[in-house]
């Protein structure tokens, strides 16, 4: 799974790192999300991929490599 | 078969039940997708009710919410038109919109919101503490929903807990648009205006770790900062987005847990079906209110139906929640329901702002109320709770309960 993030799109809801904390983050200064793993592996894709499901500003795109 | 309701539907639309849906939504959605309504003020919208036109007018930038365009439709009788176009709103406005946000956003990071968790947990535990030594039956509403979320503003804009009370009936003031007369809705906003005022000056003379304290000094990438009624416009929006919208779901996901009561037994059973059974109450919350206005400002296209510039549409998020072609099952509260993109609280760059801590307040709630009252049951029938007048949010008048 390969996850990129469409920061100009973000709306700093944080739902992706309420869901996912070890792949999502957030700016300190601004909210905007941070992407802390880009090819998150097994355990953690059912979550990244509920995070871009429910993603808001729809700022979350998975593609498999 | 769009707008062909040649009668408009006298919007808002009325229900049977305090939890049940209008019967209108499921036939609007199938037929009547872009649908004509009259409005409290007489004026005329056009009310959307399925999940993709919902979510995809929520995100236009062709849909404004300069909802006090000279041929915007007034959304209620009274003069100012209520809290969509109140001066509260223009002063944000013309601070501009995204760069007021990204000034708050910082103050509503899910790690932020996680940090303050622990303070929500102990507030409601107090709550609930004190609801026990009243004893039963008790309106859990008044005694932990209402108050909850003002004590969390109240903490978060830095205000002492001594006037938690005065900021719980300003807030319930200025957001009912029917139940308080011109006059006294006026003099609330007044008092409470000038309330921030003296607020903002104690803190710019001896500023705290709050968000009013950061915001005195805060500038944004140009260098850019607030002014004092953008300041206190803030304060003021703070309030009326996050008080009664959560109180008011509190006491909804409590009643629709509680009504069916297996539902409250499996959460008893297993409590880790807490964070999806908060976003699932959410979806199936039937009385949110008023909806989400949009300005067109350039013709659009929805379902088929040519929007031209200069229309007011009403986005139903509640009735795009129960949208069969979204969620299966949609008319059942499915509390494992995942992945759940519901528009609760709405999509796109306007989205709420607060969304992680209204979440985290519903999670807390019934997290304590589950370790500390697992008996927790209804004191009336489900069918004698009866919905709150006014317009913007919905919610349960009273709710009672026992234990």
């Amino acid at each position: 799974m390969k996850v990129t993030v469409d920061e100009d799109k973000c709306c700093g809801a944080g739902q992706c790192v309420l869901l996912a904390p070890e792949v999502f983050d957030q700016r300190d200064d601004d909210g905007i999300v941070v992407l802390l793993d880009a090819e998150p592996r097994e355990p953690l894709q059912a979550s990244v991929r509920e995070a871009a499901d429910v993603c808001p500003a729809a700022a979350i795109r998975l593609s498999t490599p | 078969m769009n707008q062909e309701n040649l009668v408009p539907l006298r919007y808002p639309l009325s229900a049977k039940g305090a939890l049940e849906p209008p019967a209108e939504w499921a036939e609007l959605r199938e037929r009547c997708p872009v649908a004509r309504v009259r409005l409290p003020s007489g004026d005329e919208a056009s009310l959307l009710t399925r999940y993709d036109d919902v979510k995809m007018v929520l995100s236009d930038p062709r849909c404004t919410r300069r909802l006090d365009a000279e041929d915007a439709a007034r959304i209620s009788e009274s003069e100012s038109g209520g809290v969509f176009n109140a001066p509260m709103a223009t002063a944000l406005y013309s601070a501009g919109q995204q760069r007021w946000r990204m000034m708050l956003t910082k103050w509503f990071t899910a790690k932020r919101v996680n940090a303050l968790k622990p303070g929500i947990v102990a507030m409601t535990d107090r709550l609930v503490d004190e609801m026990i030594e009243s004893g039963h039956p008790a309106d859990i509403k008044a005694r932990v929903g209402f108050p909850l979320p003002v004590w969390v503003i109240c903490d978060l804009l830095g205000v002492p807990d001594t006037d938690r009370d005065r900021f719980a009936r300003w807030s319930d003031m200025m957001l009912n648009l029917t139940r308080y007369g011109q006059t006294e809705i006026d003099a609330a906003e007044a008092e409470f205006g000038a309330y921030l005022t003296a607020h903002l000056d104690m803190k710019r003379a001896d500023p705290g770790e709050d968000l009013l304290s950061s915001l005195l000094t805060a500038t944004d990438a140009d260098g850019a900062g607030l002014t004092d009624i953008q300041l206190v416009a803030t304060g003021q929006a703070l309030l009326v987005a996050g008080h009664e919208t959560t109180a008011n779901m509190i006491g909804k996901m409590l009643a629709m847990l509680l009504s069916e009561r297996r539902r409250w037994e499996r959460l008893v059973a297993d409590p880790s079906l807490v964070r999806t059974a908060v976003e699932e109450a959410l979806r199936f919350d039937a009385n949110p209110g008023f909806g989400m206005p949009r300005y067109v400002e350039q013709n659009i296209e929805v379902a088929e139906t040519l929007l031209p510039r200069g229309t007011t549409v009403v986005c139903s998020m509640a009735a795009a929640n129960r949208d069969e072609n979204t969620f299966a099952g949609a008319d059942e509260m499915t509390l494992d329901r995942s992945p759940n993109p519901h528009l609760a609280f709405g999509s796109g760059p306007h989205s709420c702002l607060g969304q992680s801590l209204a979440r985290t307040e519903l999670q807390t709630v019934l997290e304590v109320l589950l370790r500390r009252l697992p008996t927790l049951e209804l004191a009336v029938p489900a069918e004698e709770l009866r919905r709150v007048e006014g317009l913007v949010v919905g919610g349960l008048r009273e709710l009672p309960v026992r234990w």
